[in-house]
Formats: structure tokens, C-alpha cells, sequence
């Protein structure tokens, strides 16, 4: 196991994704971010906060289950079990620019099922997608948007992404 | 065929005669000639060592569908799986289509019998015509054609007035005996098992034990006045059981019989919707299995009968609901009798001979059921201790409706031999 | 999250009673994920694309299958519609024979209702589809009981230490047994209400309690379920009148004015207005009748994504 990102390096990311997310929008743009469940939850949640704080105004934050959409549901999985829980998105996502967020962008496949599952709530202006981490392997042809940090990976290699929210600490390891 | 049939050092069981010893069984032109320690040459000798010489068991409750549903069941394939449990007579039921209710269908029974040469086939024909409750068939008629007795089995006379009638009636004949399944209708409904906890979670209709025990109560109010000969079929139930206890210690001629799965299985096993365990009157529960044991130990009980019920395998793979009831057991009712009674020690070999041979016969008023010298050489040898794993496609029964299937049993039939000859052999003929 | 240990693997939803609590609560947890869809501008997911779903349907019932139709619909899976009022007999085709041509047709999921108690547990034994219960006998109606459940828990937060009467016809309804397995598992107190010629057979077995009287337990109930008076399973009328029926058993404004203020009333449906419920307790305020009806859906796609998933994680 190997500390690829600190609780402060974390930190430093999320602003930083936050910044160039602030960079790139116009103050008069419909923002709102989703994050994917389930990390990709709390990092929404934190980067709402901390665009919130900078654009002055409270930004509609929800949360996304992909499980339905995912592309796997139906391919015999082992042991491992799709679990569904709700999507929580308290507002209209018609005309707006959706920022999509993740913990890690790797083969693509979690974000084709974002957009399909956000399409079906409705038609967004744009969706753009801001992840914590981005490792190499794409599946699909999709990039993110914004990124707080990218490495190379070989293909057995996993990347697994903590916080306080859901596992006690901020963490960023290598498996 | 050998004239003279010896049958050398076996344990001899002739309750009526009190042998129990290890000695010879010698048969001579199809009859018993001599029972001892016997030094003469035969035609053929048996090495019995190990094994039991039984008088031929009578199972006086099999349904073999002929005529009607030969698809299930035949004389002869019912015939061959009576030798093969060790059975060396079987009455069968008049529930067929159509029921046995005259003369001439039951001198078909007896021919078809006499035919297959295996065991000795008796009947019973109807106490009402067609079944339907209402007129008395020619119960004199039947009688001097050989019929045994009389029952509407599958159900029981509803109506009090006609039982009354039919048991005045039959009373001026001699040698008959009237049987009833004892069911009320109108308490048992459309139900498919034994009413209780089960039927309730499994939402099944239940048979209330009452109505089985109500129409008891009411026959034996019958023979009371009538004085009439009667059997109560396949007894499930504790108190009904209670009920002919009574009955006997008020000296009134009534005789019971019960059936191997009312004392090996309850309604628990209903409980994963097997249609094999669909039996008529129903599978009930450890209390009741308990009351019968305890009555075949005080001598209550006069005979075990296997209700032996063959059914289609695709006339049981269908809903509970909607399944027939019967259970398929005549080639495996020995063994199970010695799971449910021997092997417990409820009772010891004698009284299991008597229960199965000797007050049997006397029931159905034959010359059967002794190895006494004279009589005709109908003789049942087991290995009582040898286990096998029952197979249903190993039946020589045309239907596998058999919840014993894989069931591990001892006492294995090693002779069936009816009227002097050997009519199966675990080793082949 | 350490909730992700439990792991359903059930392909076949057959009844409450053998489901342990862990399982009952999992398919509430997950039918949560469900209720949204019903909700949204596209009411549609692609989680069964490709699937075929036969509503296998032996017995009258136009909600319980328009409830699965629509909930398997929801999830994109395509619907056979299969109704026969014939019950088996032994000529002729049987349910064996019937199961087993659908079969044949390559389907994934059977939603059976059937008047034999124990038809969906005969099919899952015969078939490698999924089989779902829709309502068998008077045994089994699990995803009115799991719906019943789930109305329940979402408006009282939990069924912990309520107590629930049940009254009507108990010894007919397979609302009442699933219902009681699902919400003593649950932690509730049931109360059956009912004449006694309407109870089944030792119903002291069961882990609840039993009353004669209405008038006597109305005012101590979290929630009254009141069942649908079915006269064409009842036989034999175990009942003078349906007058003294109602004066008994049915829920009338007087009773509830005894009830408590936050009394649950529900109904499987349909409901015989003026009989075990008068219409203006049907529709007021303490009715969550309609929805016990919206909560089916969600309950109902979650139970065919489940034994889906289960199918799907044995092949």
C-alpha cells in the first residue's frame, strides 16, 4: 500500500478543481454538481461548499446512483453485489451546467452511466466532469473536464479513495 | 414346479399355532405338511439360516385401477409388486372406473388375478352403487362371488341413514365385513391435508382430525344396534383410534387397520409442497403417530394395510391443490413397518406376523394367515437385518408415487411363495 | 457502508416467511433506490433491457399485474401477458406443461398468480427462470406485505414496538400471513381482529395476537390494515350478513373518532366501500390506501431487479 495523495494534498486538489471550474464558468451560467455515489458524493459535497464560498451564492448540490445504469448489472459478477440506493437531486437540472463528479475517472464506463442516468432526469445545458484522480486505461472515449491529479497505472494496480465522510481519513492509495 | 418344497432352518413365526423356533417348513402338493425338525428329502430345498418363515403376509388395502386407470396401475404389475413386498393376498379397493359394484366385475377381479399368478387377489365391491352414497349395491351377489367385503373407499358413506340401512342389510351374510374411510365431508371440506399449523402457513385447506373421528363415532353407534361386522380403513388420528379402543372393550365386532405412513410421517412433511406426501385421510402429527403405535403395542390395531395408492408422476407434478391424493407403497411396506414397529420395539416379531397375516385374514374371512398343517402354503421369507435404499424405478408398480424414495430400510423379502409355489425370489425365478 | 456485507442471493421470491428480517429490510433499503423513477420526466431505466418478464396470471387481478407490467416496463424489461382462468386439472395441460413452453420462449422472470397455495414454490422447483410470488392460495402475497411494510416505514420511520391490527378474513388471506412474517420480523406487535370462523387453524402459533373485537383494540393501533372481504374464496358462509359483518368489523367514522390521531389505514384493495371500510375513512386524512399503491411500484422493480441480480450472480 503506498500514500499517493495526503489529507492535505487532497485539500490542495479540491481547491484547485475549484478554481478552474470557477475559471471556466461565467458568473451568469446555471451551475449545479452531482456527484457520482458514493465518493463521488462527498467530493461534491466539499466542492459545492468551497464554490459556494467563491462565487458567493449557495450551489445546488446532489447525488447521482448509477447502479441501474451501469453497464455490468447484467454480466454474472461473482460475489460482488450492485447495492441501490437513491438518487438525491433536489432541483431542475434543465438549462443548467452540471459539473459531474467522481473520485477517480479510469475506464470511462462509471461516467457513460452518469450521463445516461442524468439524461433521463432531464436535459442539462452542458455537463462537464471533475474528478479527483485520473489514471490511465480508458475504456471509453470520454475525458474529464477538470482534474486534481493524474498519474500512469499499470492495469493491476488500484486505486482506492478515502475520506473522513465515509472511512475516517482523507487518503489517496495505491493497491 | 417341485411337488415337495423344503424350507430348512429358518426362525418359524406361526403366531396362531405360538411356534417361534428355528426349525423346517415342509410343502408338500401346494400345502403346509409339516412344520419341525424334518430329515426327508424334497424336490427343492430353501437354506433359511438367518432368515424369518412367515405366514404370507394379506396387505387388505391396495387400489391396483384396474379397470379404469391401467395407466397407473394393473392387476398384474400391482400383482407383481404385492409378490415382490413379500405379500402373498391383497384386497383391492372398488374405487375404480367403473367401481366394483356387481358380480361380474368382481369375477374379473378374481380372473385377472388368478391370471397373473402372483398373489392372491381378493376385492371388495361398493356398498352403494357407483360410489354415489345413495343405493346399496348387490352386496349378496357380490358376496357369493367371492367379494370379502364392502366399502365406498375414497370416501365414506355420508349419509346415517343409508350406513344404518347397509349395515342392516349386509348383517344376514355371513363371512362380509363392511369398511369405511371414514371422512365426514362436510367437516373435511376441500381439504388437502391435516388441519393445523401447517395448512395455515402453507395456505392449504385443512381436514379437521374431527372428521375422521365424527363418522367412527357415528358408525359405531351403528354396530351397536346392528350388531353388523365393521372395519374402520387407514385410522390417523389419536382420539379416533380412543374411539375404537372403546369400542372393543365394549365387545362390539369392530376391527381397524393403519396404514405405514400415519406412523412414519406427519404433516411437517407437507410443508415443501411434495405431492407425495398428498394422502387421504392426511398425514397428521407426532401425537397422533404416538397413539397408534401405542395401540398396535396393546393389540387395538388388527392390521397393517398399505393403502397402497398409485398415481401418474405427471398426475403428482401438479399444484398441491390440485394433486391426487395416494401414496405408492406396497414394495416397500414391510420394511417400513419394521422402521415404525420392530425397530423401536413397540413390538417383537410374532405380533408383527399376527397383525400382517393372521388377523388379516380373519377379517376378510379366509383360510389364510397360519403355517398349520394343512393349510395352503402361502409363506413369506425375509432377511429382517439386510438394508437396502429404497428405488422407486426399481418398483415393479407402474407408478413411483413413493415419498420413502432413498429412504434406508431393513428386511429384505427373499421368498414370496403362494400356495406351495414360488412366485418371487430375491434372486430371480 | 459496512451494510455492503449482506449479500441477497435469492432468484426466486416465493413468500416472506422463510426471508430472515436482514433480507426484508434490504429489499425495503433497495426499493428506495426505485421510487424516484415513478417520479422523474423519463420514467425508465435500462437495468432489465433485454429481459422478458411473463406475468403468469391464474387468477383475476387488473393492480397487482398492472403493478408489475408497469414496474417491469420501468426497468425496460419486455412483458408477456399471460392470463388463464383455468386451474389444473389432471387431463389436459398443466401448470407444469404451461411453465415449461414459456420457458421454452427463453424467459428470465415469472410473476405467478395462482389460487394453490404453493404454485410459486411447485414452479421454482421446475423452472430456471426467476419466479416471483404475485399471490398464491391463501398462502403468500409478498410484495403486498414488503409495499404494506414499506408505507409503513416511511411514514412512521420505523415498525419497531408499533402495533398493527389485521382484520377480516385471516384464514383466506395471504395479505394477512405475509404481512404478519414480514412486520413481526420487523419488530411490530400484530394484532389479528376477525370472527373466529374467519381465523385459521391454531393461529396461536403464529407470533401474534388475536381479538374478536375491534371496538377493543382501535384505540391502542399504530396502523390498521383493513383486508378486502373476498366472498368468492370464503365457501360455506362463516357469516350471518354482511350487515352484522360491518356492525362488527368494518371500519366506520364512529370507531375511528376512538382510534389515534395518527392512526395508519390501509387497504390491499380493492376496496368494498361500506363493508370493511366506510368511504369516508377510505379517503380521509389517516388513509395511505393510494400510497400503498405508489410504494408497490418501487417495491415491485426492486424485488425483479433483485432476483435478477441473483440469477445473474449464479450463472
Amino acid at each position: 500500500m503506498e500514500v499517493l495523495l495526503s489529507s492535505d494534498k487532497i485539500a490542495d486538489c479540491i481547491t484547485a478543481l475549484a478554481d478552474e471550474i470557477v475559471s471556466q464558468t461565467s458568473r451568469t451560467d446555471k451551475i449545479a454538481i452531482i456527484g457520482i455515489r458514493s465518493r463521488g458524493e462527498v467530493l461534491a459535497k466539499r466542492l459545492a461548499d468551497i464554490l459556494s464560498k467563491k462565487l458567493g451564492e449557495k450551489l445546488p448540490c446532489g447525488t447521482l446512483d448509477i447502479t441501474l445504469y451501469r453497464d455490468d448489472i447484467n454480466n454474472p459478477q461473482g460475489r460482488t453485489q450492485h447495492i441501490v440506493r437513491s438518487t438525491e437531486i433536489g432541483f431542475n437540472i434543465d438549462d443548467t451546467i452540471i459539473i459531474l463528479v467522481d473520485d477517480v475517472l479510469y475506464t470511462g464506463r462509471s461516467t457513460r452511466a452518469a450521463m445516461d442516468a442524468l439524461m433521463d432526469l432531464g436535459r442539462p445545458k452542458t455537463v462537464k466532469l471533475a474528478v479527483l484522480v485520473e489514471r490511465t486505461g480508458r475504456e471509453l472515449p470520454i475525458a474529464s473536464d477538470f482534474t486534481g491529479y493524474k498519474i500512469d497505472l499499470p492495469a493491476d494496480k488500484t486505486i482506492q479513495v478515502n475520506f473522513i465522510e465515509s472511512d475516517g481519513k482523507d487518503r489517496v492509495i495505491l493497491i | 414346479m417341485a411337488k415337495n418344497l423344503l424350507i430348512k432352518n429358518g426362525r418359524v413365526i406361526d403366531p396362531v399355532n405360538s411356534i417361534d423356533k428355528k426349525c423346517d417348513v415342509l410343502i408338500v402338493d401346494g400345502k403346509i405338511a409339516e412344520v419341525g425338525k424334518i430329515e426327508s428329502k424334497a424336490d427343492m430345498v430353501i437354506d433359511a439360516v438367518g432368515k424369518l418363515v412367515l405366514p404370507g403376509l394379506i396387505d387388505i388395502h391396495v387400489h391396483f385401477r384396474e379397470p379404469g386407470d391401467e395407466e397407473e396401475e394393473t392387476i398384474a404389475s400391482g400383482s407383481a409388486a404385492a409378490v415382490a413386498g413379500g405379500f402373498t393376498s391383497v384386497v383391492c379397493m372398488p374405487n375404480t372406473d367403473p367401481p366394483i359394484d356387481d358380480a361380474t366385475s368382481v369375477e374379473y377381479i378374481h380372473r385377472m388375478g388368478r391370471q397373473t399368478r402372483k398373489t392372491h387377489v381378493y376385492v371388495m365391491g361398493t356398498i352403494t352403487k357407483g360410489r354415489t352414497g345413495e343405493q346399496l349395491s348387490e352386496m349378496g351377489f357380490m358376496a357369493q362371488a367371492g367379494a370379502v367385503g364392502f366399502t365406498d373407499d375414497g370416501s365414506g358413506v355420508q349419509n346415517v341413514a343409508t350406513m344404518q340401512r347397509a349395515m342392516k342389510y349386509a348383517s344376514m351374510f355371513k363371512n362380509i365385513v363392511l369398511s369405511q374411510h371414514c371422512q365426514d365431508n362436510s367437516l373435511a371440506g376441500s381439504g388437502v391435508m391435516n388441519a393445523g399449523f401447517n395448512s395455515t402457513t402453507l395456505g392449504l385447506p385443512g381436514i379437521d382430525p374431527l372428521a375422521e373421528e365424527m363418522m367412527i363415532w357415528r358408525d359405531i353407534q351403528l354396530v351397536r344396534k346392528t350388531n353388523m361386522r365393521y372395519h374402520v380403513q387407514h385410522v390417523s388420528t389419536a382420539k379416533s383410534i380412543e374411539l375404537i379402543r372403546h369400542a372393543k372393550k365394549d365387545c362390539l365386532p369392530v376391527t381397524c387397520e393403519v396404514a405405514p405412513h400415519h406412523l412414519l410421517l406427519t404433516d411437517d412433511h407437507c410443508r415443501d409442497y411434495d405431492t407425495n406426501y398428498k394422502v387421504n385421510p392426511p398425514l397428521r402429527t407426532a401425537k397422533d403417530i404416538e397413539a397408534l403405535k401405542q395401540a398396535i403395542r396393546e393389540g387395538v390395531v388388527d392390521a397393517l394395510a398399505s393403502d397402497h395408492a398409485p398415481h401418474l408422476k405427471s398426475e403428482k407434478e401438479l399444484e398441491f391443490l390440485a394433486a391426487p391424493f395416494g401414496i405408492a407403497s406396497l414394495e416397500c411396506a414391510l420394511s417400513l413397518y419394521i422402521k415404525a414397529l420392530i425397530e423401536p420395539k413397540i413390538i417383537d416379531w410374532p405380533q408383527l406376523a399376527s397383525i400382517m397375516s393372521e388377523k388379516p385374514a380373519k377379517i376378510i374371512s379366509v383360510d389364510k394367515g397360519t403355517l398349520g398343517k394343512g393349510k395352503q402354503a402361502d409363506v413369506t421369507i425375509i432377511d429382517p437385518d439386510f438394508e437396502y435404499t429404497v428405488d422407486v424405478e426399481r418398483f415393479h408398480s407402474k407408478s413411483k408415487n413413493c415419498p420413502y424414495n432413498g429412504w434406508k430400510l431393513k428386511g429384505k423379502v427373499e421368498y414370496t411363495i403362494v400356495g406351495g409355489e414360488i412366485r418371487y425370489s430375491a434372486q430371480g425365478i | 457502508m459496512s451494510k455492503n456485507e449482506f449479500i441477497w442471493n435469492r432468484k426466486h421470491l416465493i413468500g416472506l416467511r422463510e426471508l430472515s428480517r436482514e433480507e426484508i429490510e434490504f429489499i425495503l433499503d433497495t426499493a428506495k433506490g426505485f421510487e424516484n423513477i415513478s417520479t422523474r420526466s423519463i420514467k425508465k431505466a435500462p437495468t432489465l433491457r433485454g429481459k422478458v418478464v411473463v406475468n403468469l396470471f391464474f387468477e383475476d387481478s387488473t393492480r397487482t399485474r398492472n403493478s408489475f407490467t408497469l414496474a417491469a416496463n420501468r426497468l425496460s424489461a419486455d412483458v408477456i401477458e399471460f392470463t388463464e382462468k383455468v386451474s389444473s386439472t389432471r387431463k389436459g395441460e398443466t401448470l407444469l406443461d404451461t411453465a415449461k413452453n414459456l420457458e421454452a420462449m427463453g424467459i428470465d422472470i415469472v410473476v405467478i398468480r395462482h389460487s394453490a397455495g404453493g404454485a410459486p414454490k411447485f414452479l421454482s422447483r421446475n423452472i430456471n427462470a426467476c419466479v416471483v410470488n404475485a399471490g398464491d392460495g391463501y398462502c403468500e402475497h409478498p410484495t403486498q406485505a414488503l409495499l404494506d411494510t414499506y408505507t409503513i416505514r416511511k411514514i412512521k420511520g420505523s415498525l419497531e414496538g408499533l402495533k398493527i391490527a389485521i382484520v377480516g378474513d385471516i384464514a383466506h388471506s395471504r395479505v394477512a400471513r405475509s404481512d404478519i412474517y414480514a412486520m413481526t420480523k420487523l419488530g411490530a406487535k400484530v394484532i389479528l381482529v376477525g370472527p373466529p370462523t374467519l381465523m385459521p387453524s391454531q393461529v396461536s402459533q403464529l407470533p401474534v395476537q388475536v381479538s374478536y373485537s375491534l371496538d377493543a383494540v382501535i384505540g391502542e393501533v399504530d396502523v390498521i390494515n383493513m383486508l378486502r372481504i373476498q366472498f368468492e374464496r370464503m365457501g360455506a358462509n362463516p357469516f350471518p350478513s354482511i350487515k352484522e359483518y360491518s356492525h362488527y368489523f368494518g371500519l366506520t367514522v364512529e370507531r375511528m373518532a376512538k382510534a389515534k390521531k395518527d392512526i395508519l389505514v390501509m387497504h390491499p384493495g380493492p376496496i368494498n366501500r361500506g363493508v370493511e371500510i366506510e368511504s369516508e375513512v377510505a379517503d380521509g386524512p389517516n388513509s395511505v390506501i393510494l400510497e400503498q399503491v405508489t410504494n408497490g411500484l418501487a417495491v415491485r422493480m426492486a424485488v425483479l431487479f433483485l432476483v435478477n441480480q441473483a440469477a445473474m450472480a449464479k450463472e
